[in-house]
């Protein structure tokens, strides 16, 4: 990928020099390889710093918003799945389409230096791909995996190369992976537990969060100017778990906040300190919506109107739709 | 020991639509047609009103049950409100279930401004379902940090 990093950095100086954007939004160098971040660019001289590579798993739409309040006009690089949340954005009215140039940039796949880790390699100094093979230069030596044993979990089930909203494309499109499985498999496997084994369940894995808002401030669906989650009236306590709304709740309410608006980018999974399972929370609301409704992907496009926000005279009853699920 | 041998009396809130629901209640009383002082009335102008939470709310301030009332679908006085009602209290309702949080302490029902008898009758029926069921702890537990 380090062709497209090039590709990238000269976009980046060509948008700002003829004044397309004032600002790029890329990626830059983190402390560690693995750590590459989001980043601003509005100096030509300073896109050389621009990375990309199999380590660039943010998504960089949700700081469109403030390209938006500021009516600046950003350019910023999305990979396939990038772009549902910058439809969803749209579609929420939370960003404007006149802020922002959106070029598309080529993903085969990123990965989790964590699984790396787990899988014996100890002291990375640098990652190669090949194909499917993975090769990992460690100070004990070179390591072998094959991609999927070390793709990022919410590269596993990718919604493909295709951009749903871009202005241009940048070079030719990869190979994403593919997924063959029930992408609800995990869902079906909760649902068919006896009621006190599924409380067990979340009670176990919710207890696990600290509360740090991670989650709620990655998600392009989740982008209120103030949230219930925000003590207004006190900053510090704010994030010291300190009501039992917060408490008990959130997970609840950050789930069903998204419901119908969710893309499933995977990224609150992703981004969580604690590995909660965010993501079975928010398949159950989309298995349910198509289910119930009819099938619907969020982000697809900046249009269709939101299931939560339409309705046909013959949905189901609440206790129908239960009964129904399958 | 009181408290084992006291009856248990649950607490349920009942979301009431204005215009139909809370006339139906109304219409309950003056038909004359009992049901349980347990039931707290709270009128909202539209099902629709009622966003998720509401309910999750009343449950963590100690309710033991929690209905929603509102017009038939296709007789809102708003035209629409209660349709999307529906699909929102649909997913509530399944997700609750799926959290393993007794999702029959949670019920939405239509009543129309006529149906007093109906009113009065799903109220008996709540009522006693939700005290079968006991105390409503597990929405409070969800997090149970050790
Ligand atoms: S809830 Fe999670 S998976 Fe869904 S859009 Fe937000 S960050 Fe992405
Ligand atoms: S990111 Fe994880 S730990 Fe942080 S608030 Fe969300 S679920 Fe809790
Ligand atoms: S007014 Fe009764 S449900 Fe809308």
């Amino acid at each position: 990928m380090q062709k497209i990093a090039e590709l990238m950095q000269a976009k980046a100086i060509e948008l700002l020099e003829s004044g397309k954007a004032e600002k790029v939004l890329a990626w830059r160098a983190g402390e560690f390889f693995y750590d590459n971040a989001p980043a601003a660019f509005s100096n030509v001289d300073a896109c050389k710093e621009i990375v990309y590579n199999e380590f660039c798993p943010a998504n960089l739409a949700k700081y469109l918003i403030e390209a938006t309040k500021q009516q600046k006009k950003t350019a910023v690089f999305l990979k396939p799945c990038d772009t549902y949340g910058v439809n969803q954005l749209l579609k929420d009215n939370r960003i404007k389409r006149e802020y922002f140039y959106a070029v598309g940039t080529p993903c085969s796949g990123m990965l989790d230096e964590k699984k790396m880790k787990a899988l014996g390699a100890k002291a990375i100094l640098a990652v190669t791909c090949e194909g499917d093979k993975i090769i990992v230069e460690t100070a004990y030596g070179t390591k072998e995996f094959a991609k999927e044993d070390v793709l990022l979990d919410k590269c596993i089930m990718c919604k493909g190369n295709k951009y749903k909203i871009a202005d241009e494309e940048l070079g030719e499109k990869l190979e994403t992976p593919k997924f063959t499985g029930d992408k609800f498999a995990a869902v079906k496997a909760i649902e068919a537990m006896p009621e006190e084994e599924r409380f067990a369940f979340w009670q176990a894995e919710l207890s696990k969060c600290i509360r740090c808002n991670a989650c709620r401030d990655i998600c392009p669906a989740c982008s209120c100017e103030q949230c219930i989650f925000d003590n207004q009236d006190a900053p510090v306590a704010g994030k010291a778990a300190a009501d039992d709304v917060e408490e008990q709740l959130f997970h609840l309410i950050r789930a069903y906040h998204v419901a119908g608006r969710c893309v499933g980018c995977g990224e609150c999974a992703r981004v969580c300190p604690q590995g909660v399972k965010l993501g079975l929370l928010n398949l159950k609301f989309i298995k349910d919506i198509n289910e119930f409704y009819g099938a619907y992907q969020a982000g697809a496009d900046a249009t269709t109107p939101s299931p939560l926000v339409s309705y046909k005279d013959n949905d189901p009853e609440a206790e129908e739709a239960l009964q129904r699920r399958g | 020991m009181l408290k084992d041998t006291a009856k248990f009396e649950p607490k349920i809130v009942a979301f009431c639509c204005n215009w139909c629901s809370y006339a139906g209640a109304d219409g309950a009383g003056t038909a004359r047609k009992n049901y349980p002082a347990n039931v707290k009335i709270i009128k909202v102008p539209c099902s629709c009103r009622v966003n998720p939470m509401f309910i999750l709310r009343a449950f963590q301030r100690g309710a033991d049950g929690v209905i929603l009332c509102g017009c038939h679908p296709g007789d809102c006085h708003y035209s629409t409100g209660n349709y999307y009602t529906r699909r929102r209290m649909a997913l509530l309702m399944s997700m609750l279930n799926f959290m393993g949080v007794a999702e029959d302490r949670f019920r939405v029902e239509w009543v129309s401004a006529a149906e007093g008898a109906k009113f009065a009758e799903v109220m008996n029926d709540f009522v006693a379902k939700i005290t079968a069921l006991g105390e409503n702890v597990k929405l409070r537990d969800l997090r149970c940090k050790k």
